[in-house]
């Protein structure tokens, strides 16, 4: 099947980037029902804005914490993205970037987070810890990964990963995001708290 | 100087020509405030820019400049976001106060933004009680505050809520005190006249020494007025996350966020008509360098004027660490308040004995 | 060094305590550790005790082989410190402190079944990963406090609340930007004024000390660069170092003056993170990128030498991972001579503004007897008095070659500590200074055997990390596994400080209060 939408993330081409085929699945996935024509600008545009503000929770449990910060910092300056409105309030966040081990006892507080958030919303597992419980895998305390709790968008492996793999798998987050289509699929159609205790 | 009632004179006489009165004001009334709406949402949308890149220049950083040519289309990014992202409502919080809340905080600051003088024969609200008008305007923000803080059903939304109470409601004291003064030295609450009466000189060249006093006392108050570090107390982050507005969420978070910008940007605004002349050229008495800034409009003196005294307060705001709520009130109670007043016999004196310029 | 261990029976333990402390001037307790040494030795534990005025030791064990109700008398009312250790072994090994205001558990989740550190205990099987622990986690507002039997059995306990009903308390973290990590105060409130603190640890308890036990002694080294990962390189030297003692390895000077550097290094990189970020929690975003930007032309020292920006994973047993990169010495005497230059810049910037006097100025004091009593060595003890660097106490590695200060103060406030790691930027450039044009030649590494087991025996090795002493307890059987690896760490005591020092303070000085102790939370949960 021919794909119908493909992220063009600037100043890196599409074949530069790694695992273009779980990407391309992906796309697939989305677009199985076919792509209304009429809305189909309307979506590219809401894409575009929320790919280029993915504003991030300031969330951090250990090591990875450090090189977020780093990351925000003068060297990487996340904020040519215009990531760098990082919120301290989950409401107002986008994306979650979990940067470190996820314990027995903060995998409650991230599920909470991740509730709170406003949709559309994203997660990004930052270092080995987060994706599979790196060196700690066998601790009685750890959680094998926050897959196991949350669901995942991108995993940026390492520990800690470079600056330059935070940019690169924010760029990925990009690239997934813009593929997204707004009317229909990704709103969320839970019902309101009112209307939840009518029920 | 070109006078824009020019303008809108041909245009309410064409309107009048071709149909009743009532339907002539209605339109009127419905093009000024399409075309308020524009311009606060276009500040809003330049003044997010500016920031971010003057934080980012005194930061060593680079700022947005990868959305657009050199950033440009960042902020538009932004504001597609926050219009299409979910709004929360949570289960116990107080329906009505909590959705009244943000409307209250963008009513107060669209309502200031109207008072501005933009050019000549360009004021859109002109009464001749127009300073009190704006301080009354300007006040109504702080109960969108209040009801955010009581609405969220969030301590963090409390104590920064009750914080911006105290603070929002003693600083305005020093406005009142420092527009106060500046209105002995014109004779008028008018705010067009106060501009008309800066044509030779501006006022705070006029009420020389009182009027810089006058002057830097704004500038602190209005950092505080606008919740900007090193008075950003009510949404402090490092102590209250997100202070009062923790538990908004899109467009509801959207409007306090623009409504922070551009209460700076009428603060700055209001410091350029009060003392820097609004939009008047700046003449140094020699004819020809007065001629060539004569041609330049009104407006863009008024705005070229408003954005470096909002770039002075942000330089301010990226420089100082924040204080704490106590020692943020003795700096008001103890210090700002006694020399305004102060300032404010001084002013009288001079204008009352005519020894200003 | 090898510990010279006394053992004594519970019933006597607390009349020495208290001789120990009053006669014998014991003011100091670096050190409690709960062991389990199986059915026939018991729980116990081990007392380390260290007299700040005569740098005498003493060491104490005591056990009991009760499993079932294991007591123990409390030392916490001689030494403030062992709140929160005895809280610390009665999570691990389920040892009760009779006549401890406290007794709940310090890490682990109030309903977790079993005692993780105890050999026979399975916390996996028992605490599978499910749906029971994906509710909100319960925290009492009411503790026990125990009391013990004349014949040593477990006896009545009665109730001490926490926070009464009427309370107004907030919840500083988990998930709170200047926590510094996942860290959780509950703090009780009079208006803005604070009435009480209660940490709530163990967000970030990774179960390190368990998972040692079952390592090999060079997969153990892997794990303390992530405790704290700021003092990353004096971490794992510590830990080198006590094995090499332990086994009698003898490194050469070129190692010890590469360890000395690194460690310095790590300790400039550590105090600018600490500036940075004390100056993003006061809202003095400018200041906090100033720091960064220095901190990176240290990333891109380690960077080039060890290969690592954060956790570097540059000691080895016997030596260091690889030789120095050629553009060290370069590097290095760049840095000095830029950072010489900026440091200035961080005084304009903040730490001369008067908004940061008046925000730091008598905020948080703490007192010599109090830091001394909750066991707050580093900058944070250094700024009230106390003469704690283990660099001047007990030289190691290359220190007793070079000349440098100890930077003391007298304020014990926030100010003197902020000021305290200011200076000792300067002091470590000097160290830097010192060693850069004199490395000596020789091995990077000495070569080890395949398979390092340590003799049979208890020791003990403290640094001074970037935020204080850095212990590293190991009781070894011969095995090439530790039976029990032990981390004194920094954070945990100026943790356990931030009750007294934020009471009758402001809500917003608690910020600041926890800014300049500088604590670490992974290093803290372990």
């Amino acid at each position: 099947m021919e794909i119908k939408k493909r992220a063009k993330i600037k100043s890196i081409p599409y074949k530069d980037f790694k695992d273009n085929e779980t990407y391309e699945k992906l796309v697939e996935e989305l677009n199985a029902g076919g792509v209304n024509v009429l809305v189909k600008p309307f979506d590219d545009l809401i894409d575009w804005g929320r790919s280029n503000s993915l504003w991030p929770l300031t969330f951090a449990t250990s090591c990875c914490g450090i090189e977020f910060m780093a990351v925000c910092a003068a060297r990487y300056d996340i904020a040519r993205f215009g990531f760098e409105v990082t919120r301290n309030s989950p409401r107002q966040a986008d994306v979650i970037l979990v940067c470190g081990t996820i314990t027995t006892k903060m995998a409650p507080v991230l599920k909470r987070l991740y509730d709170e958030m406003a949709d559309p919303k994203y997660v990004v597992a930052i270092g080995g810890c987060s994706v599979a419980g790196g060196p700690f895998t066998k601790s009685y305390h750890v959680v094998q990964g926050v897959d196991k709790v949350i669901p995942v968008d991108v995993y940026v492996p390492g520990c800690p990963p470079r600056p330059e793999a935070f940019l690169y798998g924010m760029m990925q987050l990009q690239r997934i995001v813009k593929v997204e289509n707004y009317f229909g699929t990704t709103n969320r159609k839970q019902k309101r708290p009112k209307e939840e205790e009518k029920a | 100087m070109f006078d824009f009632s020019i303008v809108t004179n041909w245009f309410d006489t064409l309107l009048r020509s071709a149909m009743p009165s009532w339907a002539a004001i209605l339109i009127e009334c419905v093009v000024v405030g399409l075309i308020i709406i524009t311009l606060y949402a276009c500040f809003a949308i330049f003044l997010i820019y500016f920031e971010r890149k003057i934080c980012a220049f005194f930061q060593c950083r680079l700022g947005p400049n990868r959305v657009g040519k050199w950033g440009l289309l960042q902020v538009f990014a932004d504001v597609f976001k926050m219009l299409t992202k979910e709004i929360i409502f949570m289960k116990n919080t107080d329906r009505l106060i909590y959705v009244i809340a943000p409307v209250m905080v963008i009513l107060s600051s669209m309502l200031t933004f109207s008072c501005i003088p933009w050019n000549k024969g360009a004021e859109i609200l002109d009464f001749n009680v127009g300073v009190f008008f704006f301080l009354a305007a300007s006040s109504l923000g702080i109960v969108g505050i209040l009801l955010a803080g009581i609405g969220s059903q969030n301590k963090y939304s409390l104590i920064g809520a009750m914080r911006a109470g105290a603070q929002i409601i003693s600083y305005e004291l020093s406005i009142g005190m420092t527009m106060l003064a500046m209105i002995a030295l014109t004779g008028t609450m008018q705010f067009s006249a106060i501009v008309e009466g800066q044509a030779d000189c501006w006022n705070i060249v006029k009420g020389h020494v009182p009027a810089i006093i006058a002057f830097i006392i704004y500038m602190i108050a209005g950092n505080a007025e606008c919740n900007r570090g090193p008075f950003d107390m009510p949404e402090a982050e490092s102590e209250l996350t997100a202070g009062y507005h923790t538990e908004y969420s899109g467009m509801g978070f959207g409007f306090y966020y623009l409504a922070e910008y551009l209460n700076l940007f009428i603060c700055a605004c209001i410091a350029t008509t009060i003392f820097l002349g609004g939009w008047m050229p700046l003449h140094i008495g020699v004819a020809g360098f007065d001629g060539v800034m004569d041609a330049i409009p009104g407006f863009v003196w008024f705005v070229v004027k408003a954005v470096f005294v909002t770039f002075l307060l942000m330089w301010e705001r990226w420089t100082f660490p924040r204080l704490r709520i106590d020692q943020l009130l003795n700096l008001e109670w103890k210090y700002l308040i006694p020399i305004s007043m102060g300032n404010l016999v001084l002013m009288a004196l001079i204008s009352e004995f005519g020894l200003h310029f | 060094m090898k510990l010279e261990i006394t053992t004594i029976e519970p019933s006597k333990l607390r009349a020495e305590l208290l001789r120990l402390r009053d006669v014998e001037k014991m003011d100091f307790l670096e050190n409690l550790v709960g062991m389990d040494w199986g059915e026939e030795g018991g729980l116990g534990v081990v007392y380390m005790l260290l007299s700040t005025e005569t740098g005498k030791r003493v060491n104490l064990r005591t056990s009991t082989t009760d499993r079932e109700h294991p007591v123990l008398p409390t030392a916490s009312d001689l030494w403030d410190i062992a709140l929160i250790y005895e809280r610390e072994v009665y999570d691990f090994y389920g040892i009760i402190f009779a006549g401890h205001p406290d007794m709940r558990r310090l890490f682990l989740r109030e309903d977790w079944k079993g005692f993780p550190m105890r050999k026979d205990d399975d916390p996996i099987a028992e605490n599978p990963f499910d749906g029971e622990h994906m509710t909100n986690e319960p925290l009492a507002d009411v503790t026990r406090q125990y009391s013990m039997n004349p014949d040593g059995t477990l006896g009545d306990y009665k109730e001490n609340v926490i926070f009464a009903p009427d309370d107004y308390v907030v919840n500083i973290g988990p998930q709170h930007p200047s926590t510094h990590g996942v860290l959780h105060f509950r703090v009780a409130l009079n208006g803005e004024i604070i009435k009480r603190v209660d940490p709530i640890l163990g967000y970030i308890h990774r179960g390190v000390e368990k998972l040692n036990e079952s390592l090999t002694y060079p997969q153990t080294l892997a794990l303390t660069d992530r405790l704290d990962y700021i003092s990353a390189q004096q971490s794992r030297h510590a830990l080198c170092a006590c094995i090499e003692q332990a086994m009698g390895v003898e490194v050469s000077d070129r190692v010890k003056v590469i360890r000395t550097m690194m460690d310095e290094l790590q300790r400039i990189d550590s105090h600018l993170l600490f500036f940075g970020c004390l100056c993003q929690d006061l809202g003095a975003t400018t200041a906090f990128l100033y720091a960064f930007r220095d901190r990176e032309k240290i990333l891109d020292i380690f960077e080039e030498t060890c290969g690592g920006r954060l956790i570097i994973n540059y000691n080895m047993i016997g030596g260091v991972q690889y030789d120095l990169h050629p553009n060290f010495q370069r590097r290095v005497k760049d840095f000095i001579k830029l950072e010489r230059k900026n440091l200035q810049e961080y005084y304009d910037i903040f730490a001369d503004n008067v908004i940061a006097h008046n925000r730091l100025d008598g905020v948080g004091v703490l007192t010599k007897e109090q830091v001394i009593s909750y066991g707050c060595t580093g900058g944070s003890g250094r700024a009230a008095g106390w003469h704690n660097d283990v660099r001047k106490l007990e030289p190691y590695a290359a220190y007793d070659r070079v000349q440098f200060n100890e930077i003391v103060l007298q304020d014990g406030d926030s100010y003197a500590r902020l000021i305290v790691r200011l200076k000792e930027i300067e002091e470590s450039l000097n160290i830097l200074e010192q060693l850069v044009d004199n490395i000596p030649e020789g091995n990077y590494k000495e070569k080890m055997k395949p398979i390092i087991k340590v003799p049979e025996g208890t020791y003990y090795n403290a640094v001074e990390a970037s935020r204080g002493r850095f212990g590293v307890f190991l009781e070894s059987h011969g095995d090439k596994t530790p039976y029990r690896l032990h981390y004194r760490a920094t954070g945990l005591p100026l943790v356990a400080v931030m009750d007294t020092a934020c009471r009758g303070e402001k809500i917003a000085d608690m910020i600041s209060i926890g800014g300049t102790l500088d604590y670490v939370v992974p290093d803290i949960d372990r």
